[in-house]
């Protein structure tokens, strides 16, 4: 209203300004999305988070963020290499009594190319610099990346790293599949004892026979991950030494050289791990080429791990600089994997980032 | 002003209801004929009585239109959110015990912990193509614990009533329902996990911080009285 309106406009006219240097295409996706595409995604969680309503048949989502609407659109109709920038509000649930907007604003850039990530990476934490000016934030990196690669260097079943990239956007559960894969193995088999002597003796389908088959899920169904727990408690344990290396890189903080010295100590003697560790390097490399100095920036390994959004390499975030109370001014990251998820198996490079100008205005004072 | 007392209107939760104040020198009834919802409180004064059905009772409640009322502890948890911040409770009544708990078809002999229903449920996505679906009339409460325990690849199904059926029905894979005996789910061959406690609940004597107080103290204090509440 008024005067704030007219800075807030302001704002948004000169972020865009800047976003929209780069020739990238304006796009306006429908706020109105598909629940089921969503729910899909990001699981029953985001009920909690996004407001869903109905027409005839079908659940709608309020989109709670721009990154799948844009991949959506992109994945109809884009060509590539292909550069977006959109504006426009998005809409979140919020507990009972809750303070936080239900409503805000998005301003925000992405990029769908192949090719080397690490300039695309620099590219989107470039611009969305350029757009913040000279607002007071402090920058804070990270890579999901890490995780998943120092789930992959794990000298272990293809089963068990599964789970555990399965919920590695679930800190609490992973902690506790990594604790039931290690030390806990044996707590597992013991209590599953009978059910691993009867499918060792071959009856487990005499045992599933026992009981009433209600419902979908059928009786090969359970035979089926009974051999697999079978096999589970074949294998084994996790070393504690590969569990401490994996709980020490996702605990990985601090300025960005100094962090990067640390993940590439930890990463000695795996060679999938310091693959992912030459990437983040050569990201903060571009970010230099960019203007950003890796001395100004601080890293942290399981940065964005547990967001909404669907990141499975570098993220970043620009937190208002002592001022706990407000959201971050920016964010985004990298979401391949989330292409080849909508895209139905294929994909393409994806990075974005946004700024919230509510919050940038409320920032600047 | 009168202090307003809501109680569920029918059934079982009713009667044990009055009987429970009545042990108590509170005695409920019914103003005029058996279809008047309103009703009158012997024993204290400036108290009045309004029947209402158990489940409008919360919002209610929260909404501050009651000033005390008695329901069960799953149903405001369910449908109340901080419901703390605008409810006390006054008293536990000691009936209308139920369980809401998580129960999957008894022949799953591969699922026993909520962990097992986890990984059951991202197999299932694999080899089905699509969430493995929980039935329940309690989605808040039961998406909390869900996420609490780190459950993906799960998807909660509305159901108003005979939960325990959807599976056999197959528009679900798995319930979470309220059960006090466990039979009904024994019955529909289905089996509660370990840890799949989500809530235990009983009827309970709520107040109201949300209702107009003014001129009601007096008939609280002397309700609380004769309850045994102070």
């Amino acid at each position: 209203m008024g005067p704030g309106l007219a800075r807030l406009e302001g704002e948004v006219a000169r972020v865009l300004g800047v976003l929209r240097s780069t020739g990238a295409m304006m796009v306006e996706p429908a706020a109105l999305q598909p629940a089921d595409v969503l729910l899909d995604l990001y699981g029953e969680d985001i009920r909690a988070r996004a407001f869903v309503t109905r027409d005839e048949g079908a659940e709608l989502m309020l989109r709670p963020d721009f990154t799948v609407p844009i991949v959506r659109l992109h994945m109809d109709a884009g060509a590539e290499p292909a550069r977006y920038v959109y504006c426009g509000p998005v809409w979140r649930r919020q507990d009972a009594g809750s303070t936080r907007p239900r409503e805000f604003l998005q301003a925000g850039f992405e990029v769908f190319e192949g090719g080397d990530p690490a300039a695309h990476d620099a590219e989107v934490l470039g611009l969305i610099v350029e757009a913040l000016g000279d607002a007071p934030v402090d920058l804070v990196t990270g890579d999901l990346g890490l995780a998943l690669a120092a789930i992959d260097a794990l000298e272990t079943s293809a089963a068990r790293k599964a789970a555990l990239r399965r919920h590695v956007w679930r800190p609490a559960r992973f902690r506790a599949l990594l604790r039931q894969f290690g030390e806990g193995q044996g707590r597992e088999t013991a209590r599953r004892a009978a059910l691993l002597a009867t499918e060792a003796a071959g009856r487990t389908a005499e045992w599933v026979a026992d009981g009433v088959a209600v419902g979908l899920r059928a009786p090969e169904d359970v035979a089926a991950r009974v051999a697999h727990l079978a096999e589970e408690a074949a294998t084994p344990p996790l070393a504690a030494a590969d569990v401490a290396r994996i709980e020490a890189v996702l605990a990985v903080k601090g300025d960005a050289p100094v962090a990067l010295a640390e993940l590439r100590r930890l990463a000695g003697g795996a060679p999938g791990l310091a693959a992912a560790v030459d990437r983040v390097e050569a990201r903060l490399a571009a970010f230099s080429a960019r203007g950003i100095a890796p001395e100004a920036l601080r890293f942290e390994a399981s940065f964005g791990r547990t967001s909404l959004e669907y990141y499975d390499g570098m993220v970043f975030g620009a937190l208002p600089r002592g001022r706990a109370d407000l959201p971050p001014v920016a964010s985004g990251g990298r979401y391949d994997a989330l292409t080849r998820v909508l895209g139905g198996g294929s994909g393409i490079p994806a990075v974005g980032g946004i700024i919230r100008p509510e919050v940038l205005v409320a920032v600047c004072g | 002003m009168r202090l307003k007392l809501g109680v569920p209107s029918k059934g079982r939760l009713q009667e044990e209801a009055i009987a429970w104040f009545g042990a108590r020198g509170v005695v409920l009834a019914r103003a005029g004929a058996e279809r008047e919802y309103r009703g009158t409180v012997a024993g204290v004064e400036g108290v009045e009585l309004v029947l209402l059905s158990a489940a409008e009772i919360p919002g209610e409640l929260a909404a501050g239109r009651l000033h005390l009322g008695v329901t069960g502890q799953d149903l405001v948890r369910e449908e109340i959110p901080r419901w703390s911040e605008r409810l006390v409770e006054l008293a536990p009544m000691g009936f209308g015990f139920a369980d809401l708990v998580v129960a999957v078809p008894a022949f799953w002999i591969d699922v026993t912990e909520m962990s097992d229903l986890d990984a059951a449920a991202g197999e299932f996505r694999a080899r089905h193509g699509h969430r493995l679906r929980v039935a329940t009339k309690y989605q808040h409460l039961v998406r909390g614990f869900f996420e609490e325990r780190g459950v993906a690849d799960y998807q909660l199904v509305e159901s108003q009533g005979a939960t325990e059926g959807t599976v056999k029905n197959l528009t679900a894979e798995a319930v979470a329902d309220i059960t006090s005996t466990g039979s009904t789910l024994r019955d529909n061959h289905l089996r509660v996990l370990e840890d799949g406690l989500v809530l235990r609940s009983q009827a309970t004597l709520f107040l109201s911080r949300a209702a107009a107080w003014d001129g009601c103290r007096p008939a609280l204090d002397a309700l609380s009285v004769r309850l045994g509440l102070v």
